[in-house]
């Protein structure tokens, strides 16, 4: 039975703000899965905890909305227990880039097959609009007393320092686009990260839709000047495309020094694709040479009496005095 | 028991203390005697210092003595530090004799508050502050000196095998103190260089220079020391009547197999003293031999930190798998909050919490049963789960299986207490059994009907769909409901990824199906079915689990080896004490009460809670009053400052124990101490609260 977009979507009453950009991330979320094929029951979202964290209940597939900053740590337990599970983590900026930080690094470096969107609005909007780890320096949002007085942290270039090993940023208003990206997202073998610029109109006044148009640059002309490319537009070539170290530097330095871009015009796209850098699993099957057919998910752990099929006779010989 | 003495071995961290220790105890072990042997050591890698503490018997034991019968010395540190412990009157102390010259000033690991102690000892005795001065001392009390030239060993080492660095190759001192230590107890040499062999196997070229330096050794005894005072030394009494399929195991070797037999195929954790041990080992024998099947594997992850290590079990059980995390006090701090997540959306982890003195970082490798209430409690809101203890290390294998059970069968996080003392117990035991581990999953959706439900029986199974666990291949229920009201408040349980069983769930209040409700009547409905699984626990979980009597009062009771109990009626009219414990305090408190019915002949009895949340009341009470008796003299005995089974009883059961036996000082409680104070309490003379301090 082919899959339509429409089973993707539950009937759970969605409570964002009108005009939030979150739902353009959840329909390109649905219209990924369902353009992939995705089967409901194989695919899991986490999520954290915020506006972004009620994604979860909106997705009609398996569904776990956890904590605060928490998202990337039980998703990889699920992953790594069960890997045919196609599995997106979901969550703020303040989720992931604030509180969860450390999960984010830590996640880097495992480089489990999955997905981890950030939706990237520059406050806490489920608190009511203080600054969230990226809105800049000097900054003041609506609901902010003064400016803000810490400097942001750059999402794409952390991703790419922690060892992501798919990074790209999307707009909550292209959906078309972002569907693209978090189809490659998903079918990238190893960690993928998305950086969603998603304008939040109740808290964020400063990064709004219209500013992303570009409409506060139309000078005496009417022309309109989008501060948001496409690197699919330019030269940009994201990928490693062998296995060298000097060949990845390039483009580590490559996806860093693109991801300061900034202000006037702001990039889009895939910042930096590496599948040869192998994914976790590859490193416990060195291990666990069945890891993949008898994953711990698969596996029999009781005899049909009841009673444990765990043979430890070798284990306790060996201890025997 | 003709045979029960305690050996001694100190020396500084990364000396080979340990594996020291290790060859010992495989050789009394292997000759047939019982072992119980403690490691002490400090927050540190190398230099420090650190002992061992072995007791020796031929009869089953379960706890570590005070004092010793044969302290072994290659090092100042370890005279000045224990050399009072060496019992007068056969007691013996063989060390190093090169050492003797050393002063306490020399020795930069003496810590000022114990130097002050020392010096004030050796002062008083008018000794002097040195090596000899301190041996002089316990010389004076009856203790037998046994001084061997350990350089000297090394030299015919050296010659002996062509090779002049080995003249000075002091990692061998070790191997060396044990081989006397062995041979003035009157053991055998080949067993002795079997076990020398078998704990270096890995490296050959290491264990021959270790079989030879033991063989030198061996002989060196007669060498230095005088034949008269070797005869006169304390000797094991042999052969040991070793029963057939006993194994030698350390500490967190229990839970770490406990937890492969229950079919825990993901262990998360970060590092920690004394839990690391446990995920080691696992990790070590990762790959799993399965009876009639493909062999297994337990994926074992070092995390970033304790809060991704909970969250990752928690995400690794949604799949279905049996999944824990090990960790101590700081550790389980920090799992806080995901704690209460596990509650609220009914997952049934497994953490594994082996206690240390804290707070904060404390005292981060000695021993506390100062957790208690902390995880009785921990987490913010409430939300059911279930604490469970074990007392030693034999028990702990079989309680991790049905820990697994019993999270599963109720739908709750679980914390399996162990602690520092049961960690770095190196014991003998019966070999444990896997064939008695069942696995019972409780209303887990897709199990076979024989591995699950013990509930599944009484249960109502979910409301409407017509669905219960356990009946094998499950039917498409577009109606799946994860947290469907049931009659007994547990809903059937959905894995993520199986067809057509989709569910959701939020750290939110929740309807049945996992979406986020603030609804007043849902929210009272969902609280209430979480809630209810307490009395379910304490209805359904078998009374013997929940807590048993390890020493019954009776005069006819099955006691280890005779009936010797008409020495109850040499207690006359006094009142009878009933001792009640938790967790590791269990070991030492049970030889305590053993020695104060035959030694002393004073009736009292031993009961040990297992189950701490939720609280047994019943059959605490059942228990307690199983004596008859209204005048019992109740005696709280753990490792803690303020009591803490003793506030769990005031609080459930509104009983106030007549006297407290605490101990605090990080160090594990031993039988001696523990009995001295039942005798204090037995006549009349003790505190409400007696606090126990032995040990170094
Ligand atoms: C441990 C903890 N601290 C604080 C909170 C309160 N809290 C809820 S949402 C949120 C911030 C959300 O911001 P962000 O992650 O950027 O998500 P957004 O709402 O912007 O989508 C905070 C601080 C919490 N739920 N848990
Ligand atoms: S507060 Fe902002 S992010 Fe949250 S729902 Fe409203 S618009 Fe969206
Ligand atoms: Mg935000």
């Amino acid at each position: 039975m082919a899959l339509r977009l429409a089973d993707y979507k539950t009937d759970v009453h969605n409570d964002w703000c009108p005009g939030c950009g979150d739902f353009g991330i959840v329909n390109a979320i649905q219209m990924a899965l369902a353009e992939m094929g995705v089967r409901r029951d194989k695919a899991a979202i986490f999520s954290g905890i915020g506006c972004s964290g009620k994604t979860s209940h909106y997705i009609n597939t398996y569904g776990v909305h956890t904590l605060h900053g928490r998202v990337l740590t039980f998703a990889q337990g699920a992953k790594l227990a069960n890997p045919e599970m196609t599995i997106l983590a979901v969550g703020g900026d303040g989720d992931g880039l604030g509180i969860g930080a450390g999960h984010f690094v830590a996640a880097g470096r495992r480089n489990i097959d999955m997905t981890y969107v950030i939706f990237d609005n520059g406050v806490y909007g489920l608190t009511k609009g203080q600054a969230s780890p990226t809105l800049k320096l000097g900054e003041k949002t609506k609901s902010l007393p003064s400016p803000n007085t810490n400097h942001s942290v750059n999402p794409i270039g952390l991703a790419v320092a922690s060892g992501f090993t798919f990074v790209a940023r999307g707009y909550s208003y292209d959906v078309r686009h972002l569907k693209y990206l978090l189809t490659q997202a998903v079918r990238h073998r190893g960690l993928s990260f998305l950086d969603v610029l998603q304008p939040c109109p109740t808290y964020n006044d400063i990064n709004t839709r219209d500013w992303y148009a570009g409409k506060d640059l139309m000078k005496e002309s009417l022309e309109r000047h989008n501060r948001i490319y496409r690197l699919e537009d330019t030269k940009y070539d994201p990928t490693v495309n062998y296995d060298d170290q000097a060949e990845n530097n390039r483009h580590l330095s490559q996806a860093l020094t693109k991801s300061l871009e900034w202000g006037e015009r702001i990039p889009t796209g895939v910042f930096y694709s590496n599948e040869l850098t192998g994914p976790y699993s590859d490193r416990i099957r060195d291990k666990i040479p069945n890891y993949t057919e008898n994953p711990p998910a698969r596996q029999s752990i009781a005899r049909a009496d009841g009673t444990s099929n765990t043979n430890l006779e070798e284990i306790l010989d060996s201890l025997e005095v | 028991m003709e045979t029960d003495l305690t050996w001694m071995m100190g020396g500084p961290q990364g000396s080979g203390v340990e594996s020291g220790a290790n060859i010992f105890s495989q050789v009394c072990a292997e000759a047939g005697y019982h072992i119980f042997g403690k490691r002490e050591f400090y927050s540190n890698i190398k230099g420090e210092h650190s002992y061992f503490a072995v007791r020796v018997t031929d009869g089953v034991t379960h706890s570590s003595t005070s004092g010793a019968d044969l302290l072994a010395a290659f090092d100042a540190e370890t005279v000045f530090r224990h050399y009072d412990d060496v019992h007068g009157g056969g007691g013996g102390i063989i060390y190093n004799s090169e050492i003797e010259r050393i002063g306490t000033e020399r020795v930069h690991t003496l810590d000022g508050p114990f130097v002050e102690r020392l010096h004030r000892r050796l002062d008083e005795s008018g000794a002097e502050r040195t090596v000899a001065g301190a041996l002089q001392c316990a010389r004076s009390r009856g203790v037998s000196l046994y001084p061997v030239p350990f350089k000297e060993i090394l030299a015919r080492l050296a010659e002996r095998t062509g090779d002049p660095k080995l003249g000075g190759f002091v990692r061998l001192y070790n191997t060396i103190a044990v081989t006397l230590s062995l041979r003035l107890l009157g053991m055998p040499a080949a067993p002795l260089r079997n076990s020398v062999a078998k704990i270096f196997a890995k490296k050959p070229a290491v264990s021959d220079i270790n079989v030879q330096a033991a063989t030198l050794a061996y002989d060196a005894l007669d060498t230095y020391a005088d034949a008269a005072s070797t005869q006169a030394a304390r000797r094991l009494r042999g052969p040991g009547q070793r029963e057939p399929h006993t194994i030698l195991v350390q500490g967190y070797q229990g839970t770490a197999l406990g937890k492969m037999a229950a079919g825990c195929r993901f262990q998360a954790y970060y590092p920690i003293t004394p839990a690391s041990d446990e995920s080691v080992y696992m990790e070590t024998h990762e790959i799993i031999d399965v009876i009639d099947d493909r062999p297994g594997s337990t994926a074992v992850i070092q995390t970033e930190d304790e809060i991704c290590a909970i969250g990752m079990t928690i995400g690794s059980v949604l799949t279905g798998t049996r999944s824990a995390t090990c960790t101590s006090g700081p550790g389980f701090s920090l799992m806080n909050e995901s704690l209460g997540w596990a509650g609220i959306n009914e997952v049934p982890i497994v953490i594994t919490d082996y206690q240390r003195s804290g707070p904060a970082t404390g005292l981060p490798t000695r021993h506390g049963q100062d957790d208690l209430l902390s995880v009785v409690f921990a987490g913010h809101g409430e939300f059911p789960r279930i604490v469970y203890a074990s007392g030693s290390v034999e028990e702990s294998f079989y309680d991790t299986g049905r820990c697994f059970n019993y999270a599963e069968e109720f739908q709750v996080p679980l914390i399996h207490m162990m602690d520092k003392f049961l960690a770095n117990t190196v014991q003998t035991c019966r070999r444990f059994d896997p064939q008695r581990v069942e696995i019972r999953r409780g209303r887990l959706l897709g199990e076979a009907a024989a591995v699950s439900d013990r509930t599944a029986g009484e249960a109502a199974g979910a409301a409407g769909d017509g669905h219960d666990g356990g009946s094998g291949e499950e039917e498409a229920s577009p109606a799946y409901h994860r947290f469907a009201f049931t009659e007994d408040g547990i809903s059937p349980r959905a894995k993520l990824g199986m067809d057509d069983f989709i569910f959701w769930n939020t750290g939110d209040e929740s309807d049945e199906t996992g979406h986020i409700t603030e609804d007043p009547i849902l929210r009272t409905r969902m609280m209430e079915k979480r809630m209810s699984r307490l009395d379910l626990i304490l209805d359904r979980m078998p009374a013997g689990e929940q807590a048993l009597e390890v020493i019954s009062g009776q005069a006819h009771d099955h006691d280890d080896d005779d009936d010797d109990d008409e020495g109850d009626d040499r207690t006359g009219g006094a009142r009878p004490i009933t001792a009640i414990t938790w967790g590791s305090a269990t070991g030492p408190a049970r030889d305590a009460v053993e020695m104060l019915r035959r030694q002393d002949g004073i009736r009292a009895r031993l009961i040990q809670v297992k189950l701490l949340h939720p609280f047994p009341t019943r059959r605490v009470a059942e228990l307690l009053q199983s004596d008859g008796r209204e005048d019992r003299i109740v005696v709280d005995i753990e490792s803690n400052y303020s009591g803490q089974l003793g506030t769990l009883l005031a609080q459930n059961m509104g009983l106030r124990v007549d006297h407290y036996i605490l101990k605090y000082s990080g160090r594990g409680m031993t039988c001696t101490e523990i009995h001295d104070t039942l005798k204090k309490i037995a006549d009349g003379t003790a505190e409400k609260r007696e606090v126990l301090m032995y040990g170094a």
